[in-house]
């Protein structure tokens, strides 16, 4: 099988393959872009442990919150820095695929949280 | 034979076979992780109220770790649009910087290691615990030397935030009046095992993933030379690799520092 390959200058733009193959990359705004993405992360981090010392929430509330802001913050990454807002289809198929079997996991950790022998004494 | 696909999308899938590849890999990773979530929430809903370590870890540490891969996640993207745009001596800068940054976090994160296994609860015959620093622990003195305290209770010991840093005074202990003594590794409770071997496991990917960075910026980059858009390609993997290693401790940093 013989490999198909773009041939082209060095100074010349890719095309073909990820998404930005499809669009010319500007670099200043790319830079411009994960200034922003990075700033978002590092405030989302200080929010995370502003949370974490509040003194008037009890643990469930504040891991509640402070796992909204992890998933806030792994947004960014997954959406912005690894383009995942901008994927194929099979990509997202994929993760589909992944995103039933992890809940499927956390479910029967919950449903194993339940299933104590009888007579089992609680503290 | 060549491997198709490496360079232009396959028709069917519309992304290049690396790219399935990795992402396929990424899946089995989560799973991983996943199933060690898991046996953390698992074992931290049924913890004893009020038995659950709380403010173990370093947290300023685990916040400068956190920063280092914040920034190396970026190192990571730009290395990537530099090879997108030719700039081939940006890339060396920064694959060069995202290497740096993976070196800082395994040291920081093994300056973390050694804080654990240096920290000692030692259970007296008199029913008191002493916990601490070891500072002096030669089997021919007849005693240790500790920077910590004295607690009258285990569950004393547990939630150390709630103490407002308690100062530690060097605490001198005759090994007559020692019960049992114990370094604070993965072997001292269930909160500790699972610390070690999520980030022990997360180590070993930051581990893993600087070999591949290091590989292409080092010798594997003599493929740009030959065939630059299928060395940007395998940036580009490699970057996605990078990105979830960054994800990964984005759970870890509030799961193990903050709650």
């Amino acid at each position: 099988m013989s490999e198909s390959k773009t041939a082209q200058p060095h100074n010349a733009q890719f095309v073909g393959g990820s998404e930005l193959h499809e669009h010319p990359v500007d670099y200043k705004s790319y830079l411009r872009r994960c200034g922003y993405v990075l700033i978002a992360v590092l405030c989302s981090t200080a929010l995370m442990i502003w949370i974490s010392f509040l003194p008037h929430y009890d643990w469930p509330a504040k891991a509640g919150l402070i796992l909204c802001v992890a998933c806030v913050n792994a947004f960014l990454v997954a959406g912005f820095l690894m383009h995942l807002l901008s994927e194929k289809k099979m990509i997202y198929t994929l993760l589909g695929f992944v995103a039933v079997f992890f809940a499927g996991l956390m479910g029967l950790t919950i449903y194993a949280m339940h299933d104590m022998p009888v007579g089992t004494v609680y503290h | 034979m060549e491997i198709p696909y490496v360079i232009q999308p396959r028709p069917d899938t519309g992304i290049y076979n690396a790219k399935v590849g990795i992402w396929l890999f990424l899946a089995s990773e989560v799973m991983l992780f996943g199933a060690l979530f898991s046996a953390y929430v698992l074992l931290r809903v049924g913890a004893v109220p009020g038995e659950w370590p709380h403010g173990w870890q370093n947290l300023t540490l685990g916040t400068i770790n956190t920063l280092v891969l914040a920034v190396s996640a970026i190192t990571t993207l730009l290395a990537w649009v530099a090879c997108k745009t030719r700039q081939f001596g940006k890339f060396k800068f920064f694959h060069g910087c995202t290497l740096l940054l993976a070196l800082a976090f395994l040291c920081i994160k093994s300056e973390e290691y050694r804080e654990h296994l240096t920290h000692y609860e030692i259970q007296l015959t008199d029913g008191r615990i002493a916990e601490g620093d070891m500072r002096e622990n030669n089997s021919q003195n007849d005693y240790v030397l500790i920077d910590g305290r004295y607690v009258a209770e285990e569950k004393d010991l547990y939630d150390l935030r709630a103490q407002k840093d308690p100062k530690p005074e060097e605490i001198k202990i005759p090994r007559a009046q020692i019960k049992e003594m114990q370094n604070y590794g993965p072997w001292h409770n269930d909160y500790l095992a699972l610390y070690f071997t999520l980030t022990g496991l997360h180590a070993l990917h930051v581990l893993g993933g600087s070999i591949v960075i290091g590989y292409l910026w080092g010798p594997g980059r003599r493929l740009w030379q030959t065939d630059p858009e299928h060395f940007t390609n395998r940036v580009e993997v490699s970057g996605l690799f990078w990105h979830f290693v960054d994800l990964v401790w984005i759970f870890l940093f509030p799961v193990l520092y903050l709650m």
